[in-house]
């Protein structure tokens, strides 16, 4: 079987190094490595490339089954591997949802099939995510599709009883609730941020005590229980200074931030075009700023994409009737290059930690997110932070086109994408 | 909104005076006379000014009919921005006054008041006003410069100065009542071939 | 003039000015004999409704047809989700059907700044959500300065005075504007104009119909009308809305009334000369008492009237401007 040899990356950021692959494995990793174990291998020369763990996402829309035409798994996971992703979690609100084992087994075999990274379905965890019945949680866990992460993203498990029965019955397989903060009375109809921008647009507001006061309820039930609490898309400062005093009871409780939630503001809603409108909503620039301290701290886990791709049409309409949502696979490396390396928040070892090694962990993948270390999984991405670019969606291998970085010039470039030894992406392109 | 160049500038631009304080005065007098010849006492006769500088020449003429005659003529203005037919050749601007006498026009002989006449457009627009506003018995018209250079089958009745011009040049018409002093200048126009620019120096 | 006219905070001082005044002289097309004037002829104005309001429509229908435009009336009834149709797909029907101007009323905030980016003509607002109502605003500025211009008490009606006005703000002038501000389109709008022209504005309502964040607004608030009414020059009252009481915004119309109504009694507090305005259409009986709306300080009437010309106005200034197309050769004629 081949092998590729990776010649003068620097993993994590750091010195240089040759990087051996075999098998699907990491073979060898150090400095000039001899050229007789590059016998019967290709060799890369990734001189000036930053070697990372492949990248793992808690959190994309891959919309199948239902709403192909906005992104399918094929689309979707080649999208991922393009922005150096090796494993992506399939949130659960298709249609149909993946509330059984029957459908997250499909979104799993057709992530096979489509080889560009892992699909991890996540579950659903109430019945058709209507908040009132628990899904089969245990069935979708003993699946095929091993199921660990349950959520029923895009809504709230606002019922406080229910989300506490969630937590509990998780315990018996070492699940996860993933829950969308959201207090459905306090955002009835809300469309933007509820601040100065609302006001002025006339949009209804969204709190931010809508999120945060989920996200206290539910660290405090986790913690009744002695269960897992996974916090999707932090959005607030407020949240974030609640899940750190959680964090510092010793509570099992994770979060995540989105790449756009570490960059835009809602002041960008103020000519109305709902590329900018998000669930949960862009908030305000003192939220950014707490945010990125979060992840630097590491109060906040990790980085998911919430990669939420619709078609033109449900976007280009009025602002109130248009979809909530952001693609961000293809750009999530480069968001943050911009938003944390660049400005020194993270360094490269940190970042491989926040978008790899922990949400793996959080995510229970056990063949991700390892060291760079010879015998772990050979998946890795060489990512090139030197070039800048505009942001075209037009050019993205993702089906929809609703990107809110368009027209920014970020830097960073993901050269190629290795799952298990085997190229998803090389030069930049798919391999 | 006058538009026209400040006397100052107009010199300085080297613009030719052609007429002083002195001989708008006596225009004035001139024309004010030959209405009164031609109207029988302007009797039944109402002066409409254009603006900006048609107004205070109507004014002026008014004043002037009263001396001689010892009694009132009515004076007004009537705008005809909303008439123009080269409103979307130009930034919107802002509208003129329409002052009718209270008696309003109907049967009246009406004299438009200008200060210059040139392509004739804006008489015409004038005339298109006028029909809105009522049915005079006659409209005449009465100009303190003609330059030539009509466009439409319209002549002056009453003309204060005819003034041979080339198109390239520019007429600016100054009155006390907007600019501050009297005088009728040529010159070179800055940009040629823009005849409606210059007509009365309305902007 | 920019070539719309979606919120109040696009126009300048000048050019708010020049609007007024320009309204002030198409306003007396409305006494002379022959009510129209051609300089809009052969342009197509489309009135596209996307929310029921026969007064706005019937203002803007009248101040076009008056320049002589040809009116489209273009209704939708229900959300356009309902109908099926998109607000880009609508758009381009006009485009295509040659509207030089699309007078837009939507339940969505926003709709007129999307409408701009698909149709060539101009684009104004007749009121989109909660967002903005540029034109009301204008026809409260006009109808203010004309009964109190500039900042001087005149008697009411005194319709000859108008061109005295011409080119004054509302500079000193103290308007208080009493409701809902939250969801009023016609809050939003009066307070970014009329503060724009230099009156002092301030924003009465309980606290659960404020925004919770005002940032840079340029007004003062309260929650107490009486404490403001003896300070006011104008008082607007808004239109609330009987649904709001169920979403707990305040207990009952009986309360609301009685906090925020504007009866006789309150009327005895304002100063002599104030004026009492209401944008319509009025709840009698709870934010405004009927002896008061048809009282001879109010200008509820007069709105109405002065509405056809600052429409015309508008419509005239952002019509009749420069054709883009023909720009190019907009020297000569």
């Amino acid at each position: 079987m081949t092998g590729w040899l990776i010649r003068g990356a620097r993993p994590l950021g750091g010195d240089p190094a040759d990087i051996l692959v075999r098998d699907g494995a990491v073979a060898q990793v150090g400095p000039r490595l001899a050229a007789s174990s590059a016998r019967g291998t290709q060799v890369i020369d990734a001189g000036g490339l930053i070697a990372l763990p492949g990248l793992v996402d808690l959190h994309a829309h891959l919309r199948e089954p239902g709403r192909e035409d906005a992104e399918t798994v094929q689309t979707g996971t080649r999208a991922a591997a393009l922005g150096g992703y090796t494993a992506v979690h399939a949130m659960a609100n298709t249609d149909p949802v993946a509330d059984t084992a029957g459908v997250v087994e499909q979104v799993w075999r057709l992530g096979r099939q489509a080889g560009h990274c892992d699909v991890q379905p996540v579950g659903a965890v109430t019945v058709g995510l209507g908040g009132t019945r628990l899904a089969e949680l245990g069935a979708m866990a003993d699946s095929a599709a091993r199921v660990r992460v349950f959520s029923d993203d895009g809504s709230c498990v606002s019922d406080a009883r229910l989300m506490r029965r969630a937590l509990e019955y998780v315990k018996a397989f070492d699940g996860v609730i993933a829950q969308h903060a959201q207090e459905p009375r306090l955002t009835e109809g809300a469309q933007l941020n509820e601040g100065e921008v609302s006001a002025r647009l006339g949009l209804t507001g969204w709190p931010a005590a809508a999120e945060e006061s989920i996200i206290a309820r539910d660290c405090l039930l986790a913690a009744h229980v002695g269960s897992s609490l996974h916090v999707c898309h932090v959005s607030t400062a407020g949240s974030v200074e609640i899940i750190g005093w959680a964090k510092s009871k010793g509570w099992q409780v994770t979060a995540e931030v989105t790449p756009h939630h570490l960059l835009l503001t809602d002041d960008l809603a103020q000519d109305y075009d709902p590329v900018y409108k998000v669930n949960p909503p862009l908030r305000t620039q003192a939220d950014v700023t707490a945010l990125r301290q979060g992840l630097a701290d590491g109060t906040i886990d990790c980085v998911a994409t919430d990669h939420a791709p619709h078609p033109l049409e449900d976007k280009e309409t009025e602002w109130e009737t248009a979809a909530f949502g952001m693609t961000g696979l293809e750009t999530a490396l480069r968001v943050v290059q911009h938003a944390m390396v660049d400005t020194g928040l993270l360094d490269w070892a940190q970042v491989a930690d926040r978008m790899s090694l922990r949400p793996a962990r959080i995510g229970r993948l056990a063949g991700h997110g390892n060291p760079l270390a010879p015998g772990a999984p050979a998946n890795l991405t060489l990512y090139d932070p030197a070039p800048t670019e505009a942001v075209d969606p037009a050019c993205h291998a993702s089906k929809s086109r609703n990107s809110p970085f368009v027209g920014m010039v970020l830097p960073g470039r993901v050269v190629a994408t290795f799952l298990r030894g085997v190229p998803t992406v090389l030069d930049g392109k798919l391999a | 909104m006058p538009a026209g160049l400040s006397a100052s500038v107009g010199h300085k631009s080297g613009h030719k005076p052609v007429l002083d304080a002195a001989d708008i005065g006596r225009a004035v007098t001139r024309i004010a006379h030959e209405i009164l010849e031609r109207t029988r006492g302007a009797e039944d006769v109402i002066l409409l000014g254009i603006p900006t500088r048609g107004v205070p020449l109507a004014g002026r003429l008014a004043r002037c009919i009263e001396q001689v005659e010892g009694r009132p003529v009515p004076v007004g203005s009537v705008d005809i921005t909303m008439y123009r037919d080269d409103l979307r050749l130009r930034p919107a601007r802002a509208l003129g006054h329409t002052d009718l006498p209270t008696a309003g026009i109907e049967g009246k002989t009406v004299v438009l008041v200008d200060d210059v006449l040139y392509s004739g457009r804006t008489v015409r627009a004038a005339l298109d006003a006028l029909n809105d506003l009522g049915r005079p018995r006659a409209v005449r018209l009465a100009v303190l410069v003609d330059r030539g250079h009509r466009e439409l089958p319209i002549r002056a009745d009453y003309v204060g100065k005819n003034l041979p011009t080339s198109q390239r040049e520019v007429v600016r018409v100054l009155l006390a009542e907007v600019d501050g002093q009297d005088a009728v200048l040529l010159g070179a126009s800055p940009a040629a071939g823009t005849p409606g620019r210059q007509e009365g120096a309305r902007p | 003039m920019n070539r719309h006219l979606i919120s109040a905070a696009d126009l300048s001082r000048d050019e708010a000015l020049l609007i007024l005044d320009t309204a002030d002289e198409l306003a007396r097309v409305a006494d002379r004999p022959i009510k129209k004037l051609p300089t809009l002829r052969g342009r197509t104005v489309v009135n596209l409704f996307f929310e029921d309001s026969t007064r706005t429509r019937i203002s803007f229908e009248a101040a076009a047809k008056r320049l002589s435009a040809d009116v489209i009336n273009f209704t939708v009834k229900g959300s356009s989700v309902a109908k099926g149709e998109s607000l880009k797909d609508t758009a381009l029907t006009l485009e295509a059907m040659g509207a030089d101007a699309v007078v837009i009323r939507h339940s969505a905030a926003g709709a007129p700044h999307r409408l701009a980016r698909w149709v060539r003509g101009s684009v104004v607002n007749a009121g989109d959500g909660s967002h903005e109502h540029p034109t009301q605003a204008l026809l409260d500025a006009f109808t203010i300065r004309r009964r109190l211009g500039g900042g001087r008490e005149a008697p009411a009606g005194a319709a000859d005075h108008q061109a005295d006005h011409q080119g004054e703000g509302l500079d000193g002038l103290k308007v208080t504007i009493v409701g809902d501000v939250l969801h009023s389109r016609v809050a939003r709008s009066n307070v970014l104009l009329l503060s724009t022209l230099g009156a002092e504005v301030t924003l009465v309502a309980p606290p659960t119909l404020f925004p919770v964040e005002l940032g840079g607004w340029p007004c003062t608030t309260g929650y107490d009308l009486d404490a403001a009414l003896p300070k006011s020059d104008v008082v607007m009252m808004l239109r609330v809305q009987r649904e709001r009481m169920n979403a707990a915004y305040f207990p009952s119309e009986r309360e609301y009334s009685r906090r925020y109504g504007l009866d006789s009694s309150r009327m005895a507090l304002l100063p002599q000369h104030a004026i009492v305005m209401h944008p319509g259409p009025m709840n009698r009986g709870v934010e405004i008492a009927a002896e008061v709306a048809d009282g001879p300080r109010s200008t509820i009437v007069e709105q109405v009237a002065n509405g056809v010309s600052v429409r015309m106005a508008v419509l005239y200034l952002l019509l009749s401007g420069l054709d883009p197309a023909k720009a190019t050769t907009g020297a000569d004629r």
